[in-house]
C-alpha cells in the first residue's frame, strides 16, 4: 500500500482572501493540523488550481486532501478527486457568509474559519478512500409481483427499456381489479363519457413479448438476497416451484374492496344493494345494453352512496378516502344513463372529490341529468325496493328516496403481507410459548406477499392504515427494504390513471436499484456512494441494537448470532452506527472518528473569555443546506457555533455528545428532519431513532452535573432557511445566560 | 291558471327538475349547479327578509323535487339583478336568469306568492309597455303611488312634487300623458301580432297551450 500523504488547500477566492487572514489559516493548518503540504490558492476551484490539487497527487504523492473553501455541497465536480481521501472546510457559506464584514467581527470570523481549518485536516487524516462494495449483484432481471394494472404497466415499461421482466401472478389471468371492469374513468380528451379500460391491450403486449416471462397461478413462496441477487421461489399451483434470480422486486399486489357485508347499516348483504366491483359485474354482464339487477329486473333509478366504510370517524371502518370512487360512481352512473337517459341516478355524496379532468367528467354527468345530492346517508335497506334514508346537508333536512338498486362506494384495501410490528410481538410471544401465538404466527405468515427471508419480517414494512410503506413526502416508490418498490393501491388509494404513473415511476427506479447493485453503489438517497459498513467484530457484543435499529433490514444475523451485513440493501445512513453502543460500526469516510476527531480539533477558549463553543450536528440532506442557504442569503448568525453535517440523526452516536460536553463546549444542537407520522427523514426512521437514544443522553448530562439544555434537539426542515438563524442565535443566546461549561481546560 | 299548475304537474309526475329545465327560461342549466355557494355569497341583498332561498338552495330543491315550496317562494322575485352571482359562477350558470325565469314560470302557472311587490311592478310595467308598445312613465308613477289607495298615493305625490316639478321644469316629464291612452306607437297592431307570435312560439316550443 501507497504511503499515506496528507494536504490542505487553502482558498481565497469568493473574497475568502480579503475576510480572512490565509497566512494565519496556512499556519493553523501547518500547526495544529499537522499537514505536511499545506497550499493556498487565490481560486481554488479554478482549473489552474484544480490542476494544482491533481499534480500534488500525481507528483507529490498526496492521498488526503482537506480542502477549505466553500461547502462540501458546492463546486463538487471541480473537487471530485476518486482516488484521494477529500475533506471539506466551510469557510465561504459555514464562516464569511454568515458573519458581518465589520471590524468587530473580525476576530471571531478568523477564529471560526480556523476552527474549520483544523476540523477538515483532522477529518481528513481518518478518512479512507471508499473501495466500493464488493458483494455485488448480477442479475438486470425485474420480479413484478401482481398483474394488475400496475403491475403490467411495470413490467411492460422495464420490458421496453431493455430490462427482463418476470411477472408473478396469484389468479388464474392478468387483469386484476381492472379487468373485471366494464369500462374506466375516461383519461384523455374530453374526459366526457367511460373509455374502454385497456387491459385487453395491455395483456396482448405482455403476451408478444419475449422478455416478460408470466406465472399465472403462482405466489412467492421465498425471497432471499439482496438487490442484484435476490434468489426467488415462485410456488405455481399444481406445478413445481421455480426458482429466479431477480434484480429488483417491484410490489402491486394492489387492493381488495372493503367488505361490503360490514356494512349492514348501509344495507351491505341485502338483495339489490352491491358495492362498485358488482356494478361493473352487472354492466359487464348487460354488454352495454340496460343494465338488469341480479334478479333480471330493469333498473329504472339507481343510487350511489359514497364514503360506504370510507372516512370513518367511529374507528368502525375505512378512516380514509379512497380517491377514486366519486369519479367511479360518476363512471357507473353513465352506464345506466347512457343506455337508457330516463333511468334515475342520484349520488349522495358529503364531499365530492373529481381532482384534475375529473372536473369535466362530472360537468359531462351532469349534463347528462344525473342527479348530485349532498347528504349522509343514514340507512339503507335492500329489497325489491331499497330505500335509502340520509340528511340533506344543503337543505339541513332528513329525507329519504327509493331505488331499484343502491351501490355503496366502498374503499379500497390494500393486499399487503402481515404488520411486522404485530408479526414480531406475535413472534415473541409464541417464543415464550403461547400457543394461540402461534397460530397466530402461522396464520399472519400465510399472508405473507413476499416471503422475505430477512431477519426484520417476511414483508416491507406497513405505514398508515396497512398500505405498503413508502416515502411519500420525497420519495413515492421507496420502500424500507432496498430495491423492493411499492406500486399502485398497495402504497396508497388510486384510479387506474395514477397507478400506472405509479408503475412506470416504480419501475424506473428499480432499474436504478439494479444497476447501483451491480456497480456496488448505494441506491437512493446517497445513490452512487461507493462507502459501505463495516464492523470490527472482535469488539461486538451481540447487543443486536444495529440488527434492530436498521431502517432497511440490511443487517442479518450469522449462525454465531452476529450482525451480517448486507451490504447491497444498505443505504448508507449509518444509524447502526450511531446505534452501536461499543462503536465496532464504521465508515470507510464516516466513523465515530471522523466527526469525533472534528469535535476534537477545535479550539474551546477558557472560561474567561466570554467565547463559548456550541456544537452543531447538522443532517445533511435537510438542516446543512438549509444552514448553507442561509450563508447565501447572506443571513448572519453566531460565530461560536461549529457545525459538523452527519448523514442522517440516527448516525449521530452519543458518544460524540459526551465528548464534546466533556471537552469544555458549552452546547451541544442537533439539527434533525421531522419523525413520526409526518416524517421527512430520507432515511425514514433514521430521526426518530436517533432522537430516542439522545433522551438517554439526559441522564447522561444529570450524572455529570450539567445542565439538560446543553443539549438541544431542532427540528429542521429545508425550508427552514430564514428561522434557522434566529433559532441558533436563540439557543446560543440561552447557552451565554446558562454560562460556560465547567468542563472547560480539564 | 291553477288549470295550468295541475295540468303541468300531472305532465311531469313529480320529476321537477325536468319540468324546470323544459318550462323555466334557462331552467336547463339548474342541474349544473355544483353546489359551491359562491352565488349565496356574492348576493348584495345578504339575505334580508323574503329572501327564503339563496340560489343555491333553490337550485337544491328543484332537484330534490320540492315544487310547491319553490313555485311559491318569495326568494326569486327579490333578486335585484345586479348579476354579481352570474359573473362570478365558476360554472357559468346564468343564475340571474334562471331566477327570473323561475319566477316567471310560477307566476304563469298561478303559484307565484299573492300581493308580491315586485310581481306587482313587473305586471304593471308589463301591461303599460304592452298597451301602447311604449312605456308611459306619467301613468306607469300613477299605478303604483296608488297602488295601496288614494290617500297613500297622494302622501306619495306630495312627498315626491319638487322632483316632478323639476322634470316638468325641464322637460322631462309631460304631464298630458296622464290624459287618454298617452302617445302610442306607430304600429301599435304590429306590435301586439308581434307579441302574439312570440307567445305563440314559446307555447309550442314548450309544449304547452298558448
Amino acid at each position: 500500500m501507497a504511503e499515506i500523504k496528507h494536504a490542505a488547500y487553502i482558498c481565497k477566492g469568493c473574497e475568502l482572501g480579503s475576510r480572512l487572514d490565509a497566512a494565519a489559516l496556512v499556519k493553523v493548518a501547518t500547526k495544529d493540523g499537522k499537514m505536511p503540504l499545506v497550499r493556498e490558492h487565490d481560486f481554488l476551484c479554478s482549473a489552474e488550481g484544480v490542476a494544482m490539487i491533481k499534480n500534488d497527487i500525481a507528483n507529490e504523492g498526496v492521498t488526503h486532501a482537506a480542502i477549505c473553501a466553500c461547502s462540501r455541497r458546492a463546486k463538487t465536480e471541480a473537487f471530485n478527486f476518486p482516488t484521494v481521501a477529500v475533506s471539506r472546510g466551510n469557510l465561504r457559506e459555514g464562516v464569511i457568509w454568515i458573519r458581518p464584514d465589520t471590524d468587530e467581527a473580525r476576530e471571531t470570523t478568523q477564529e471560526m474559519a480556523e476552527d474549520y481549518v483544523r476540523m477538515a485536516c483532522a477529518e481528513v487524516k481518518a478518512m479512507k478512500v471508499p473501495e466500493g462494495n464488493q458483494n455485488t449483484g448480477t442479475s438486470k432481471t425485474l420480479l413484478v409481483v401482481g398483474g394488475g394494472m400496475s403491475g403490467m404497466t411495470a413490467a411492460l415499461e422495464a420490458a421496453k427499456t431493455g430490462y427482463k421482466v418476470v411477472l408473478v401472478e396469484k389468479t388464474g389471468a392478468l387483469g386484476g381489479m381492472a379487468g373485471q371492469l366494464w369500462k374506466r374513468i375516461p383519461n384523455r380528451e374530453p374526459f366526457k363519457a367511460p373509455m374502454d379500460s385497456g387491459v385487453a391491450d395491455l395483456v396482448a403486449q405482455i403476451e408478444a413479448d419475449a422478455s416478460i416471462k408470466v406465472y399465472l397461478n403462482a405466489v412467492i413462496a421465498k425471497t432471499s438476497g439482496a438487490p442484484g441477487r435476490f434468489r426467488v421461489d415462485i410456488a405455481v399451483e399444481s406445478g413445481p416451484t421455480v426458482t429466479e434470480d431477480i434484480g429488483a422486486i417491484i410490489q402491486a399486489t394492489g387492493f381488495t374492496p372493503y367488505d361490503v357485508n360490514k356494512l349492514g347499516k348501509l344495507g351491505g348483504g341485502q338483495a339489490n344493494v352491491v358495492d362498485q366491483l358488482g356494478l361493473e359485474a352487472l354492466a359487464k354482464s348487460a354488454n352495454g345494453g340496460a343494465i338488469k339487477r341480479a334478479d333480471g329486473k330493469d333498473v329504472k333509478s339507481a343510487v350511489f352512496v359514497q364514503c360506504a366504510g370510507q372516512r370513518d370517524t367511529s374507528g368502525e371502518h375505512l378512516s380514509y378516502c379512497s380517491g377514486h370512487c366519486c369519479a367511479t360512481s360518476v363512471k357507473q352512473a353513465m352506464y345506466f344513463k347512457d343506455a337508457n337517459p330516463d333511468v334515475e341516478t342520484v349520488i349522495l355524496f358529503t364531499d365530492l372529490r373529481m381532482p384534475g379532468n375529473n372536473e369535466d367528467f362530472y360537468r359531462a354527468a351532469q349534463n347528462k341529468g344525473i342527479v348530485f345530492r349532498k347528504g349522509e346517508v343514514s340507512n339503507v335497506s335492500g329489497g325489491d325496493t331499497c330505500k335509502v334514508q340520509f340528511k340533506d346537508l344543503i337543505l339541513d333536512e332528513d329525507t329519504s328516496t327509493d331505488a331499484d338498486i343502491v351501490v355503496l362506494a366502498t374503499g379500497m384495501v390494500p393486499t399487503t403481507g402481515p404488520d411486522l410490528d404485530q408479526l414480531s410481538e406475535a413472534n415473541r410471544a409464541a417464543e415464550g410459548g403461547d400457543t394461540t401465538a402461534k397460530e397466530q404466527v402461522v396464520q399472519m405468515m400465510s399472508k405473507s406477499v413476499l416471503n422475505l427471508d430477512y431477519r426484520q419480517g417476511p414483508d416491507v414494512p406497513q405505514f398508515k392504515h396497512g398500505f405498503n410503506d413508502s416515502h411519500f413526502i420525497c420519495f413515492p416508490y421507496e420502500t424500507r427494504r432496498t430495491a423492493i418498490y411499492a406500486a399502485g393501491p398497495v402504497r396508497r388509494p388510486m384510479d387506474i390513471a395514477q397507478a400506472q404513473e405509479d408503475a412506470t415511476g416504480a419501475a424506473m427506479k428499480a432499474i436504478q436499484a439494479i444497476e447501483n447493485a451491480g456497480l456496488g453503489k448505494a441506491a437512493h438517497p446517497r445513490s452512487g456512494d461507493l462507502s459501505f459498513p463495516s464492523v470490527r467484530l472482535e469488539g461486538c457484543t451481540q447487543c443486536k441494537r444495529c440488527t434492530v435499529e436498521c431502517p432497511f433490514g440490511a443487517i442479518d444475523e450469522d449462525e454465531k448470532r452476529f450482525p451480517l451485513f448486507n451490504e447491497s440493501r444498505c443505504r448508507r445512513c449509518g444509524t447502526c452506527m450511531g446505534a452501536c453502543p461499543v462503536r465496532v460500526i464504521s465508515f470507510e469516510n464516516y466513523s465515530v472518528n471522523t466527526v469525533g476527531a472534528q469535535i476534537k480539533a477545535v479550539d474551546i477558549p477558557d472560561e474567561f473569555s466570554e467565547k463559548p463553543r456550541v456544537l452543531i450536528l447538522a443532517c445533511e440532506n435537510d438542516a446543512y443546506p438549509a444552514l448553507d442557504m442561509a450563508g447565501m442569503n447572506r443571513n448572519a448568525y453566531d460565530p461560536f457555533v461549529r457545525i459538523i453535517p452527519v448523514r442522517c440523526l440516527g448516525s449521530v452516536n452519543t458518544i460524540w455528545i459526551t465528548d464534546a460536553l466533556n471537552s469544555g463546549y458549552d452546547g451541544v444542537m442537533l439539527m434533525g428532519c421531522k419523525h413520526g407520522d409526518q416524517y421527512q427523514c430520507h432515511f425514514v426512521k433514521g430521526s426518530e431513532l436517533g432522537r430516542y437514544r439522545m433522551s438517554k443522553v439526559y441522564d447522561t448530562l444529570k450524572g455529570m452535573n450539567l445542565e439538560t439544555e446543553r443539549l438541544m434537539d431542532l427540528e429542521v426542515a429545508i425550508t427552514d432557511v430564514d428561522t434557522l438563524p434566529q433559532k441558533i442565535n436563540d439557543y446560543a443566546a440561552k447557552i451565554v445566560e446558562m454560562g460556560m461549561s465547567p468542563f472547560k481546560g480539564l | 291558471m291553477s288549470d295550468m299548475n295541475q295540468q303541468m304537474a300531472a305532465k311531469y309526475q313529480g320529476n321537477f327538475l325536468k319540468e324546470i329545465e323544459e318550462q323555466a327560461e334557462t331552467g336547463e342549466w339548474v342541474k349544473m349547479c355544483m353546489q359551491c355557494g359562491v352565488c349565496s355569497g356574492s348576493c348584495p341583498t345578504n339575505f334580508h327578509p323574503g329572501w327564503e332561498h339563496p340560489p343555491q338552495e333553490i337550485f337544491m330543491m328543484i332537484r330534490a323535487g320540492k315544487r310547491e315550496e319553490v313555485l311559491s317562494s318569495q326568494s326569486m322575485w327579490m333578486c335585484v339583478s345586479c348579476y354579481n352571482c352570474y359573473v362570478r359562477c365558476p360554472r357559468k350558470v346564468p343564475i340571474t336568469h334562471i331566477m327570473h325565469g323561475i319566477a316567471e314560470y310560477a307566476y304563469r302557472i298561478g303559484r307565484a306568492p299573492k300581493n308580491q311587490p315586485t310581481l306587482h311592478l313587473s305586471q304593471t310595467f308589463w301591461n303599460n309597455a304592452t298597451k301602447t308598445g311604449r312605456v308611459n312613465e306619467v301613468q306607469l308613477t300613477q299605478t303604483l303611488y296608488f297602488k295601496d289607495g288614494i290617500a297613500s298615493g297622494i302622501k306619495k305625490a306630495m312627498a315626491m312634487q319638487d322632483v316632478a316639478l323639476g322634470l316638468v321644469k325641464a322637460g322631462r316629464l309631460n304631464l298630458m300623458e296622464a290624459i287618454g291612452g298617452g302617445h302610442k306607437c306607430k304600429d301599435i297592431k304590429g306590435i301586439h301580432a308581434m307579441l302574439a307570435k312570440a307567445k305563440e312560439l314559446e307555447a309550442q316550443r314548450k309544449g304547452r297551450a298558448a
